[in-house]
């Protein structure tokens, strides 16, 4: 049995990452329900049934990181999916393709044998939710029909005027009490409103933990450098509703604190200048991205893509927790994103701004101009924007990344 | 004869030229047009409050100056409204409606550079509750009332549901004229039929249905004679330029029924029954289906191609692939797969509207045909 109170965040994070995956091994060995879901779907009503969850984005960037994305991106490509589809979703849709033959056939296919991914097994049934993509309703149809099993879709509307309209809310809260009716069927048993009024005051705690640990970032010097996030992200997007989450950031959150009373800073002495990251990591490039910043004193403080999962709400609460969940920045009009975005450039105390053009991503590219230009007008401050993909490591080069942000580090050290 | 060539060459113009159309509509009514994005906008309320809905759906034409707002990887059509945004070509509408059914559509709704005013409506995906029906009534209503604001007008329930009935009656008999197409394909080959369709959204519907009906009757006076070339089907968002559509005729594959967003897709189901004209409007949504930008779990779509290849006894199956358009792109390993079980031939060609050079496509069309 793990000590969990003697474990540094870093080990709580590792900890917790295999943790989940074993269990949701462990549910499908037991015969209990294991679902896939969307990494902003609400995990409350899932939870509260004691369905595992997996979550295919997360698992890909996993893949990425690890260096495995090709070889899942050639089954799906072989299998009809164009290169120009998100590559997270290509990424799974592979990975779900030999898990299937696996499973149709009793052999493991030596594709997954070799894989770096970690283990996952395959869905019962699955969640997803449009607030980061329509391309995560495309790739949870293809799910459900191959692997013919329930698909729970909670489709929160494009919110194209704000403050996000009342009807839109009675809209949202009635797809929740539809899953919840579609949860009672697939468990065959009533769905249970205690365990879920709690799940969702978990979710509270896990996401505050989690708003504590990016705060900390505004201190100049800061802590914590923002690529961590992307790191311990893992677990806001997968335990969000679990004590695991709550557990990790709150470490981490004490670790930063002691180092930030102890004047120990992320870059020690070095912090030249701060960036907002705008867009995903680019997870198979992830340590050079990192690197290439660091060389040039350039610390990541600000970073929009983590403060997806600041889902406030009330508990008990079906109105409050559809706003959460339909306000996601980039489901919103240009307008609000430009404010959303300049909240964290300012409270980051942000000298310039990276955007990336991640070919995977068109809901977070296709508006990167006019953002940056609003901003850019707003703040005065310097940007640039690199090509890249979230996981797909074919397109990104580092040479043209490094230029690009070199240029915007001696820009950045000019203005000061 | 002679008068079947009239109404056709009177459509193909029209499809040809909408500015022409739309200013001509000008004149006659003293009304203005309203833009109408790709896809799926009620297009009965702009109809009921007088004005022209004009469908924008790109062009064939080079891309130059919409490179600075938008990266390579956004699709095709969408990079030819932007270069014609660009270009001051709508500038003349009286406002745009976008519809944001795609990742895409959303950040193109948010970055209009014409002078027009944009009005954008969000579609409930999730079609299988009665709740998506009254969020969809409610975006209808806010599209009602900034139309009669920028119009300066006010739009009747009578009036929209009189414009139900003429959009219903059009529907039909495009669904008609579908039929007949794919009798006398000596008649109304591929370019034909693509003008014949596309033609609707520049004209008010009543004017097209009546030249449409003209032209049925006509046609149907004539004794179809036997195909001695191939039977396809299309599929995807739309199937232009009209040089891809020479290449079916260069090869006497005739276009026997279509499932593309701007054909078919648009009148393959009525705007269903009921009091209130907006819930209908909202309704017909919920009934429409087999297209990537309409959520379904079960994802029909295969299994209604498959239905009609056999219904038309189809050669094969053309997919119509808009170039990054990812929605489309999902669908198609699935719908393949299903083809494959049922021994369907298929193939994908790219769509590019800005597309100069089709000897590939050309070839590619023919090894096809020959394989059929």
């Amino acid at each position: 049995m793990a000590d969990i109170n003697a474990m540094k965040a870093k080990e709580l994070l590792a900890h917790y990452q295999v943790t989940l995956d074993e269990e949701a091994r462990q549910a499908k060995k037991e015969g209990r329900l294991v679902c896939w879901s969307a990494s902003v779907a609400p995990p409350e009503l899932c939870v509260a049934m004691d369905i595992a969850m997996v979550y295919p984005e997360t698992h890909a960037a996993g893949i990425g990181a690890r260096k495995g994305a090709l070889d899942m991106i050639a089954v799906a490509e072989r299998k009809g999916y164009s290169l120009d589809t998100c590559s997270y979703a290509r990424v799974n849709l592979g990975y779900m393709e030999l898990l299937k033959q696996q499973a149709l056939t009793g052999e493991t296919p030596e594709v997954l044998a070799n894989s770096p991914a970690a283990k996952v097994p395959l869905p019962d049934l699955v969640i997803t939710c449009n607030n980061i993509c329509n391309t995560l309703l495309k790739w949870y149809e293809n799910l459900a029909k191959e692997l013919n099993i329930p698909c729970i879709i909670i489709d929160v509307p494009f919110n194209h005027t704000m403050p996000i309209p009342h009807y839109a809310k009675d809209y949202i809260a009635e797809q929740f009490k539809y899953a919840i009716t579609q949860l009672e069927e697939i468990c065959g048993r009533p769905f249970d409103y205690d365990r879920f009024y709690e799940v969702q005051q978990q979710t509270q705690r896990s996401v505050s933990a989690w708003k504590r640990v990016a705060s900390l970032a505004s201190h100049k010097p800061s802590p914590l450098n923002a690529f961590d996030l992307f790191n311990y992200m893992a677990l806001i997007v997968c335990a969000r509703s679990r004590d695991y989450s709550e557990i990790t950031f709150n470490k981490f959150a004490e670790e930063l604190e002691e180092n930030l009373a102890n004047g120990v800073y992320a870059f020690k002495g070095n912090e030249k200048n701060r960036i907002t990251w705008e867009g995903i990591a680019v997870w198979p490039h992830l340590s050079h991205t990192f690197k290439s910043l660091k060389s040039l004193d350039t610390i990541m403080t600000g970073s929009a893509y983590p403060g997806l999962w600041n889902l406030e709400y009330t508990p008990g609460d079906w109105h409050s927790m559809a706003e959460a969940y339909t306000r996601i920045y980039i489901n919103t009009c240009l307008d609000n994103k430009v404010d959303v975005l300049l909240d964290v450039i300012n409270s980051a105390k942000s000298d310039g701004v990276v955007y990336h053009q991640n070919r995977s991503c068109k809901l977070m590219s296709l508006l990167n101009v006019e953002t940056a230009d609003k901003i850019q007008k707003e703040t005065g401050l310097p940007y640039t924007n690199f090509d890249g993909d979230q996981t797909d490591p074919r397109n990104f080069a580092p040479a043209q990344f490094d230029t690009r942000v070199q240029a915007l580090a001696e820009t950045m050290t000019a203005r000061q | 004869m002679d008068r079947i060539n009239y109404i056709i060459n009177e459509l193909k113009c029209i499809a040809d030229n909408p500015k022409k159309a739309m200013d001509d509509y000008k004149k006659a009514t003293g009304k203005g047009a309203v833009g109408i994005m790709p896809l799926y906008c009620p297009e009965e309320i702009v109809h009921a409050a007088g004005y022209l809905p004009m469908g924008i759906w790109g062009g064939h034409r080079k891309i130059s100056k919409s490179r600075a707002y938008l990266p390579p990887f956004a699709c095709s059509i969408m990079q030819t409204v932007m270069e014609m945004q660009l270009d001051s070509v709508y500038d003349d509408l009286a406002a745009v409606i976008f519809s944001v059914p795609c990742d895409t559509l959303k950040c193109l709704s948010q970055k209009w550079k014409g002078t027009s005013p944009v009005i954008v409506f969000t579609h409930p995906q999730n079609r299988v509750i009665e709740a998506s029906n009254a969020f969809l009534v409610e975006e209808f209503k806010i599209l009602k009332a900034r139309l009669e604001e920028i119009l300066d007008t006010k739009i009747s329930d009578e009036s929209i549901t009189e414009s139900i009935r003429i959009y219903n009656e059009n529907r039909q008999v495009m669904r008609e004229f579908t039929q007949v197409a794919a009798k006398y394909p000596h008649i109304i080959n591929a370019v034909t039929r693509h003008s014949v369709i596309k033609a609707r959204f520049f004209m008010e519907k009543s004017s097209h249905t009546a030249l449409v009906k003209e032209l049925l009757a006509e046609i149907r006076q004539l004794d179809p004679k036997p195909w001695t070339g191939k039977k396809v089907i299309l599929t995807g968002i739309m199937a232009e330029p009209n040089e891809m559509l020479d290449i079916l005729n260069e090869f006497d594959m005739a276009v026997v029924a279509d499932d593309l967003a701007q054909e078919s897709r648009q009148f393959r189901v009525d705007v269903p029954d009921d009091d209130d004209p907006l819930y209908r409007l909202a309704k017909w949504w919920q009934d429409f289906y087999g297209c990537a930008l309409a959520t379904d779990v079960k994802k029909y779509r295969g299994e209604m191609l498959i239905n009609m290849v056999k219904e038309q006894q189809a050669d094969g199956v053309i997919v119509c692939m808009m170039k990054f358009c990812d929605p489309e792109e999902f669908d198609y390993p699935i719908y393949y797969d299903q083809f494959q079980q049922e021994g369907i031939r298929s193939i994908s060609i790219e769509i590019d509207q800005e597309s100069q050079a089709f000897e590939q496509i050309k070839t590619r069309l023919q090894s096809f045909s020959e394989l059929l």
